[in-house]
């Protein structure tokens, strides 16, 4: 009611006139079709690269770390590396789902489910790390403190790598309960919806019997609002331990009091960079255009400018203060003279150019909310803010303290390999998410439906604020319940009695279906034997002898009715029929129907 | 005895609130409802106590904070008072700085998943539960209230409901579950 008020300034969130009805199907569609082809050829090579990867994998620790191109003067490179840059892509997923929750960001909700999700397959990825760039990852588990047989010999807390551990580990699991007490409602829909009895099943055990009682969803946006309030600092917290990997140090470049809060807006604005790529390629392949709008995609821009404003300001910083320290030693620091003309001077200038440089044109409204143009600097800032790790980990390595440490690296195939295996394994993740997972949270947008949908806010400028057009088919002019016709009151025993009005078959079997049924028949008119003569509805492509017995049943016999059909009526009888399921609308019965009408 | 009650489905969550609302002032006991999507401020307009997980969850996280300073204490201080590096391991304040990061991680870790268990366990829901919701339409775009008909005149309370707009009205008959 007066809670659904919202400035008239904000764009609508939802186009399109969507019901709740119609969110539900638009989320549960890719869940309950079938994969088309483009799925399965990107599928099949993101599990091509999983398994190259897989094997890059098995070779190192089978063979031994020496495989890498690292030395005695550079022991970490691409495995950090891309350790850290995973665990950056992650960051966006709670910062979305978590901070944006605590400041009442409504254009989340499109996006919260997909990021999370992105979160959790990076977060994955980039746990993989830590254990295979082991020397002996068969005994990681002597980083846990247990107590043992060796005079409980307990671990080193002192240690950023430890905390790396609690981090990364409390971060993966929070996520998880986070994104899946979140889901609950969502695969409960999927649950409810599904004609297929396995699942049915599947959704059954997954939803955890979620009904959607009223204390449940109390309870439930108390837990979502407090593991929000303990996400945020999450995320500042696991980036900022990564961080002290290098910032805790006494290497010339990596000793940096302002890697916390610089590696967690590398972390935002990478993450981000990836939520866009993943987004625009996701809305288009699930239809999903009219959820996550344009709009998404300019605040999403927003926040990498200002993520990348606060990350350019720490380049600016660290340049300077190597500067200003004048200790001998920052002026080969990755961001350094030195590193701007050395060896490794084009691994700077990519640095500068794709995190500084390119997302600047995102300050240009029109290429802010150009799709093709996010999608280049989204892909600009994931190359980039791979280089900064790279930057910050090789180039402060590779020029020491002492010159005659001095050393370059070159990867080895193991090393790329072992990267694109990663990719790879991110993307079977996420494809095989994308396909069976409600990748928008619906039971979220249907919340804001009222208030941010475009066709409430149409209806909201031209009648104001009164309540009566927010009511959904509901006539509010005929007084309540005007929408119920005949009977309004129906016990069970009743039910079965009730007279049907159209032919009483096995195909309505309930009071919900005879009602679609009435309401398709009062639109597309009634069959009346006196007067009017039933057409060949089999001349219609796609209506055979069956469909048509189905079609007589049902009350539908002229083609006039036919050609009167919209894409309610049509989804009515895929409901009820469920022969062919969209065969009516991808044929075009009403459109035939029309041009038969005429040639009678 | 069969006990009896009436499911009352509205299409519209504004409609259903001014029902909630109509059905408490004319004395009607509304004993459960079911939406497909949190409805703001439904829970206050069907009477219910607010939820104290948040002071659940407050306590855990001051468990966790606990198991953190004991266990890096113990570990750290009581058991193998080592040397690492020139940190001063004398003391728990000597080198607290060092503990900070885990003693925040578990703080979280604790009030995070204890909170999140305690929400499994209070609101019954695990992976072999049955869900109970009445109408499958429930999860998607209808909204069930459910109230007691008790000792009601039947025809009157119908009426009733009818007025406040409901789509379907059924009078629901099952035995008494004790």
């Amino acid at each position: 009611m007066s809670s659904h008020y919202e400035a008239p300034i904000r764009e609508p969130l939802v186009l399109g006139e969507k019901s709740y009805h119609d969110i539900t199907a638009d989320v549960s569609a890719p869940v309950l079709g079938k994969a088309n082809k483009s799925w399965w050829i990107v599928f099949t090579i993101a599990l091509i690269a999983f398994l190259w990867g897989l094997g890059c994998i098995i070779y190192t620790v089978s063979t031994g770390i020496g495989v890498w191109g690292l030395n005695k003067t550079i022991g970490w490179a691409w495995d950090i590396t891309n350790f850290v840059w995973w665990v950056g892509i992650g960051h966006a997923g709670t910062l979305i789902s978590a901070v944006l929750l605590l400041f009442r960001q409504k254009w989340r909700m499109a996006v919260n489910r997909s990021a999370e999700a992105m979160t959790i397959f990076a977060v994955v990825q980039a746990g993989l790390f830590p254990i295979i760039h082991m020397g002996r990852p068969w005994l990681a588990y002597w980083v846990l403190p247990i107590p043992n047989q060796f005079g409980s010999l307990w671990v080193n807390f002192n240690s950023p790598l430890l905390w790396d551990v609690f981090a990364i580990s409390t971060y993966l699991s929070i996520s998880l309960v986070f994104w899946y007490t979140g889901l609950l409602p969502d695969f409960a829909m999927i649950r409810d919806r599904t004609k297929s009895p396995f699942q049915k099943k599947i959704y059954g055990i997954l939803s955890f019997g979620w009904t959607g009682r009223v204390k449940d969803w109390q309870r439930f946006e108390e837990v979502s609002l407090v593991l929000a309030g303990l996400a945020t600092p999450l995320v500042l917290s696991v980036h900022t331990i990564v961080s002290f990997d290098f910032a805790t140090s006494v290497v010339p470049g990596w000793h940096s009091t302002i890697y916390p809060p610089y590696f967690v807006a590398g972390a935002i604005f990478s993450g981000f960079a990836m939520v866009q790529t993943l987004l625009i390629i996701m809305r288009k392949v699930s239809n999903l255009e009219d959820y996550i709008t344009v709009l998404h995609i300019e605040y999403m821009n927003k926040v990498i400018l200002l993520t990348g404003g606060i990350v350019t300001v720490a380049y600016i910083t660290e340049y300077f203060i190597g500067w200003y320290s004048g200790v001998p030693y920052e002026n080969y620091t990755y961001l350094s003279f030195g590193a701007a003309t050395g060896p490794y001077w084009w691994a700077f200038w990519a640095l500068i150019i794709c995190n500084l440089i390119v997302p600047l044109t995102l300050w240009v409204k029109k290429l802010r909310r150009n799709i093709m143009w996010t999608f280049f600097v989204a892909f600009i800032i994931n190359v980039g803010m791979w280089f900064e790790r790279f930057d910050i980990i090789v180039i402060d390595l590779s020029k020491d303290r002492l010159t005659s440490s001095w050393a370059m690296f070159q990867p080895t195939f193991v090393d790329i390999g072992t990267f694109i295996g990663t990719i790879g394994f991110f993307f079977v993740l996420f494809l095989l998410y994308a396909r069976t997972f409600p990748v928008i949270a619906q039971a979220e947008v249907k919340t804001i439906l009222k208030s941010s949908g475009e066709n409430f806010k149409r209806l909201r400028a031209e009648h104001g604020d009164h309540v009566d057009h927010n009511v959904e088919q509901y006539p509010a002019s005929g007084g309540p319940s005007a929408n119920l016709t005949g009977e309004y009151f129906t016990s069970e025993e009743e039910t079965k009695e009730n007279q049907l009005e159209v032919g009483d078959t096995a195909l309505i079997d309930s009071k919900a279906k005879r009602d679609q049924v009435n309401d398709m028949l009062d639109r597309i008119g009634r069959y009346d034997p006196d007067t009017e003569t039933a057409g060949d509805l089999k001349k219609i492509t796609g209506v055979g002898p069956v469909m048509e017995e189905k079609l007589h049943e049902l009350g539908i016999y002229t083609y006039d009715q036919v050609s009167k059909m919209t894409d309610i009526d049509y989804e009515i009888l895929d409901g009820i029929i469920g022969e062919f399921p969209g065969r009516a609308k991808r044929d075009d019965w009403a459109g035939q129907a029309k041009t038969l009408k005429n040639n009678q | 005895m069969a006990a009896k009650t009436i499911h009352a489905i509205y299409t519209d969550d504004d409609l259903l609130m001014q029902a909630v609302k109509q059905t408490r002032t004319a004395n009607y006991r509304i004993t459960e409802v079911f939406t497909p999507f949190p409805v703001h401020g439904l829970d206050k307009a069907v009477g219910l106590e607010p939820t104290r997980l948040a002071i659940t969850s407050f306590l855990y996280g001051l468990v966790g904070l606990a198991v953190a300073v004991l266990m890096m204490d113990y570990m750290m201080i009581e058991d193998w008072p080592q040397n690492i590096g020139g940190k001063p391991s004398f003391h728990f304040y000597q080198n607290m700085p060092a503990f900070i990061p885990i003693m925040f991680e578990l703080t979280v870790f604790f009030a995070g998943h204890l909170m999140v268990i305690t929400f499994y366990m209070r609101s019954k829901l695990w992976p072999f539960k049955k869900a109970e919701n009445p109408d499958l339409r429930t999860t998607d775009d209808h909204f069930l209230m459910q109230v007691d008909a008790g000792s009601h005149d039947i025809k009157k309370l119908t009426k009733f409901l009818y007025d406040t707009g409901a789509k379907e009205i059924s009078l629901i008959e099952h035995e008494e579950d004790h």
